[in-house]
């Protein structure tokens, strides 16, 4: 695992920038000013555009000027769910002004250590013949080559001589050529160009009334989808050939993504939104009552989460329902303290934070993810752990369903009334609220499954009782009994509804748009064929990268024609 | 090599020089701004302008507890408000309102707070419209360094309810320490300065925005529909981030209330202190804002609406504790719910004490301002949009009067929001969509 983070950490501190200098061919500048002169018009419209996360920004901005460039802060802050996913959401906002403020001044920080002088000479092909005055040829190729990644696609001319300009008249005003040169590169990093991924379209040649993203568009989705960044060198390179719009090249495209280590990044990012990992942002586990439950057991829980997810799905290319009862994961010291396991402690004193691979013994109520501190905290009060909340989390982030809101005059006063003998446990107390008409509905889809889970309160802490009283963790699954977690996880695994969820997931997260009724037909039955075949992560992220409908645009996201 | 490197943002080594030449800018007296009442005047003789503040708290107040039982002047403040009482003449309070849902599903803790914020109850808790601040901002046409400023007192940045347009809403700050930075940070001039000299360094930024903002047009032109207003709205955001630059390079006009407030250590959180120590410093760096001629709108909420808010050994939060607590029957309500409602009133009245604390010649700037006090439900136990709780705070320079008791019958909440559009001077006929649309202010609060 080392050995891959460093090759990672490796690509990424030299930046894709300072790897490639790419002197750019001509082909790419005229396919700029093609679509400039004709494209526009007709053939290559802008169709629509989708917010770029913090992560995503944070990963452009290391990929394409190295990891060492820091990046002291968030642009946006906040974002929405929606159809299940904040990526789809993000296709939905725009930028506030405290938002662009931000961003602005991100800019002009990453901008001054980009340019910095002990960085320049490595992105700077040229060097200025006077450093007080513009250097027109050397601004224009830094400009060229820095667009290209920026903008994940070349700059046309008009675009180049503007961003010229900007050096320019900030040369003249500061008299120093450097500072030109941020200026350009701010005017740039604020562009929406770069803040949003701005997708073209052109005519599909086999079905000339719809339309499909372009080359360019096309070097976006994927890397976005399967990288979580921006295109790398290789792939825009693939773009300007326009090998990505033709079956063959953009396949080896995806083959070779497929077998990046950084395969990974894309695997996170996309569990990290499945999972709601932004509730992590406003989780607020009381730790007056919970005090094991410390900040750092908080950031541990979360990528401990994702480490399982990522060796069980990649390295050890399990199908996705092991990940529901698989009983590997990875622990550091305030993990195991918290989960009550012994490991070898091997950390150093100032030492990183050591991973150790761990495996809970058979019949161990910590079975999969449903039993990880990242799922049990997210879904649970500050102070009470909630059944109610566990079970609507697997029934709307795993399953896909959707739970209605609560009827206006609802009254769970009895769900808190621990004073009264007869109902010294949540499942009593709940009991009693399932027999509500009102509530029934809904509770009994999701409280059974959250009671399962009550052996574990707020803070993810096994215990056996409550209030005194022993915690009865059996219920029904789909029909079938279950006595205990363990069970529920087998039953849980064997659900169609849980594979089929994973795959339209992440399909609407690849696209950022629900799916139309041709994709939801090509989904079910990719669903089926996986089932049967094994539903791994490689194979799903393959399927989806290849379908045509991957890159159509839907009609309802075209262009009103000019 | 020498280092000849020069961090851009460094403005001690550009300040002063502009190509070379320096720009030193002299001020007038400021006892020239006031009138010979001693009324505050803005550097060209008119009147300060009015602002406008929203302050949300989210799941109501104990129904039957909080009603005055008069209407109009000289109404007594009951138990469950009487925190309320030294702010109590400069206060409207308004009952009997009510949020339409038209038949459109409940969304529990939003259509109420949304309703009342635009006007509009959506089918879809996913959709949002442009928020009523937008229209009294359009109106005041501001000059300022930020168009609004807001803030969430739980370290949500998402609980707020102020939008720009139809695109979502705008996130709040969360942190005391980032907004003091934001506004006394770089680019802050401080108005009662006597030299003043144009940083050239924010002269390049602005017109770095200014070019960016020139691929407006052609963007839009290839967009569809939906996608424009998206667009529209980020360019929008643009000008005002190179507006805040322009401001930065204008000589700032003299406000002698203008003071630095001091920032105290913050710890964010839900605990009711941490959300009391957040509020507080954000009501001081709000109110300073405001005196110091940085913004004329500003939103604070305490929490989202699903309020969070946390009593010390308490295992259920506030919103939680709504529907879980039972009624005393002695005593006939929540007691924990009532305790809650009663600390955010209390909360309020810190607000708008830190406004009328500042002096602005014989008024204060409470007095130019008015605080637009809402929250989500009459009562949170039922999610009833019956009786909500409204108050207002401050005669927004003399258009509003202020210790009035409005006692409405069923009427859409919609009509407080419509009254102070009036009181900024929107001309407008009606507001609001369907049963939530009004026609008719409360013109008894009308000056």
């Amino acid at each position: 695992m080392k050995q891959r983070i460093s090759r990672i950490k490796q690509l990424r501190a030299t930046g894709l920038l300072a790897m490639m200098l790419i002197c750019l061919s001509p082909n790419i500048l005229n396919a700029a000013e093609n679509n400039e002169r004709n494209g526009s018009k007709k053939n290559n419209k802008e169709v629509t555009f989708v917010r770029l996360s913090s992560d995503q920004y944070r990963n452009a901005i290391h990929d394409i000027f190295g990891e060492s460039i820091l990046v002291r802060g968030n642009g946006s802050s906040s974002g929405v769910r929606e159809a299940g996913l904040m990526a789809v959401g993000e296709r939905r906002l725009t930028l506030s002004a405290s938002e662009v403020e931000s961003y602005e001044l991100l800019a002009l920080d990453i901008a001054n250590q980009v340019l910095h002088p002990s960085r320049r000479r490595t992105l700077l092909q040229c060097t200025p013949q006077n450093e007080k005055t513009l250097d027109n040829e050397c601004a224009a190729q830094f400009i060229t080559t820095v667009g290209l990644h920026l903008f994940r696609r070349p700059l046309s001319k008009n675009e180049i001589d503007a961003y010229v300009e900007i050096a320019r008249s900030a040369t003249e005003s500061l008299g120093d050529f450097f500072f030109g040169l941020q200026a350009a590169l701010v005017g740039m990093m604020v562009s929406p160009d770069f803040l949003f991924r701005i997708e073209r379209s052109v005519p599909n040649p086999e079905s000339p009334s719809t339309r499909q993203l372009d080359t360019w568009s096309r070097a976006s989705r994927l890397s976005f989808f399967l990288w979580d960044t921006t295109p790398s060198p290789a792939l825009l390179e693939a773009a300007r050939s326009g090998e990505l719009m033709f079956d063959e090249g953009l396949n080896q495209q995806i083959e070779r993504m497929m077998t990046s280590p950084r395969i990974e990044d894309g695997l996170r990012a996309f569990f990290a939104d499945m999972l709601a990992f932004d509730r992590f942002d406003t989780l607020d586990i009381d730790s007056n009552l919970y005090p094991r439950f410390t900040k750092n057991v908080e950031d541990e829980a979360r990528e401990q989460t994702l480490l399982t997810i990522a060796d069980q799905l990649l390295n050890k290319k399990a199908d996705y329902r092991d990940l529901f009862d698989s009983r590997q994961t990875f622990l550091t010291p305030a993990l195991a303290a918290l989960y009550g396991v012994p490991i070898p402690i091997r950390q150093e004193l100032g030492g990183k934070v050591p991973w150790v691979p761990y495996e809970y013994p058979e019949n161990h109520a910590r079975v999969g993810l449903l039993s990880q501190v990242t799922f049990l905290s997210l879904f649970s009060h500050p102070g009470a752990s909630s059944p109610t909340l566990r079970g609507k989390a697997v029934r709307e982030h795993l399953l896909c369903q959707i739970i209605p809101p609560p009827p206006p005059d609802v009254d769970f006063s009895l769900v808190r009334d621990t004073d009264n003998p007869n109902f010294k446990t949540v499942r009593d107390r709940l009991t009693e609220h399932r027999n509500n008409p009102t509530c029934s509905g809904c509770h009994t889809l999701m409280d059974p499954i959250g009671l399962a889970l009550e052996v574990f309160d707020a803070s993810g802490v096994y215990r056996t009782t409550e209030n005194g009283a022993d915690i009865d963790t059996s219920g029904q699954w789909a029909g079938q009994d279950y006595t205990d977690v363990n069970e529920l996880a087998a039953l849980l695994k064997d659900d169609p509804t849980l594979t089929s969820c994973l795959v339209h997931r992440a399909y609407n997260y690849g696209t950022a748009r629900a799916s139309t009724p041709t994709e939801v037909q090509w989904l079910n039955t990719t669903h089926t064929q996986l089932r049967n075949e094994g539903v791994r992560w490689r194979e799903l992220m393959q399927r989806i990268s290849r379908n045509p409908d991957f890159y159509t645009v839907p009609e309802s996201s075209m262009a009103e024609e000019q | 090599m020498k280092n000849k490197h020069r961090k851009i943002s460094r403005r001690t080594l550009l300040r002063g020089t502009l190509n070379g030449s320096a720009i030193v800018l002299g001020l007038p007296i400021l006892d020239s701004f006031l009138n010979d009442n001693g009324t505050a005047f803005a550097a060209d003789g008119a009147a300060l302008p009015p602002c406008f503040g929203s302050w949300f708290w989210g799941l109501g107040l104990t129904p039957d507890r909080w009603e005055p039982k008069t209407t109009g002047r000289g109404f007594v403040l009951p138990e469950h408000i009487a925190s309320l009482k030294p702010i109590k003449e400069k206060l409207n309070i308004y009952s009997g309102l009510q949020v339409f849902l038209d038949g459109k599903v409940n969304q529990n803790h939003m259509s109420g707070a949304q309703g009342q914020m635009t006007g509009i109850v959506t089918k879809t808790s996913a959709e949002y419209d442009e928020s009523f601040d937008a229209i009294i901002d359009k109106q005041l046409g501001a000059n300022v360094r930020f168009r609004s400023l807001e803030v969430a007192c739980d370290g949500n940045a998402s609980s707020g309810w102020s939008a720009r347009g139809s695109n979502g809403k705008t996130p709040y700050q969360i942190s005391p320490l980032d907004l003091y930075t934001r506004i006394y940070g770089g680019g802050f001039q401080d108005p009662n300065q006597t030299e003043f000299i144009p940083d050239p360094e924010v002269m390049v930024r602005r017109s770095v925005l200014s070019a960016v903002t020139e691929q407006r047009q052609q963007l839009l032109k290839s967009v569809s529909s939906d996608d424009r207003s998206r667009l529209d709205e980020y360019f929008t955001s643009l000008r005002d981030v190179e507006q805040k630059l322009a401001f930065e390079l204008d000589r700032p006009a003299p406000l002698p209330a203008c003071s630095v407030p001091s920032l105290e250590s913050e710890d964010i959180g839900t605990m009711v202190s941490q959300v009391q120590n957040t509020h507080r410093q954000f009501a001081q760096l709000l109110a300073h804002a405001l005196a110091c001629g940085q913004t004329r709108i500003f939103h604070v909420t305490l929490g989202n609406a699903f309020s969070t808010l946390r009593l010390p050994g308490e295992p259920s939060a506030y919103h939680a504790l709504t529907h879980e607590e039972p009624i005393d029957t002695a005593l006939g309500y929540q007691p924990k719910v009532k305790q809650l409602a009663e600390q955010c009133m209390g909360f309020f009245v810190e607000l708008v004490q830190a406004m009328d604390a500042i002096q602005e010649g014989e008024g204060t700037l409470l007095d130019r301002s008015v605080v637009f006090a809402f929250t989500d439900h009459g009562e949170a136990r039922l999610h009833s949009m019956k009786n909500m709780p409204v108050f207002t705070a401050g005669s927004a320079g003399g258009r509003l009067k202020t210790g009035i008791h409005v006692a409405a019958e069923g009427d859409a909440a919609t009509r407080v929001g419509f009254t102070l559009q009036k009181a900024f001077g929107v001309v407008s006929n009606r507001w609001g969509t369907e049963s939530n649309e009004v026609t008719q202010p409360f013109s008894e609060v009308l000056a």
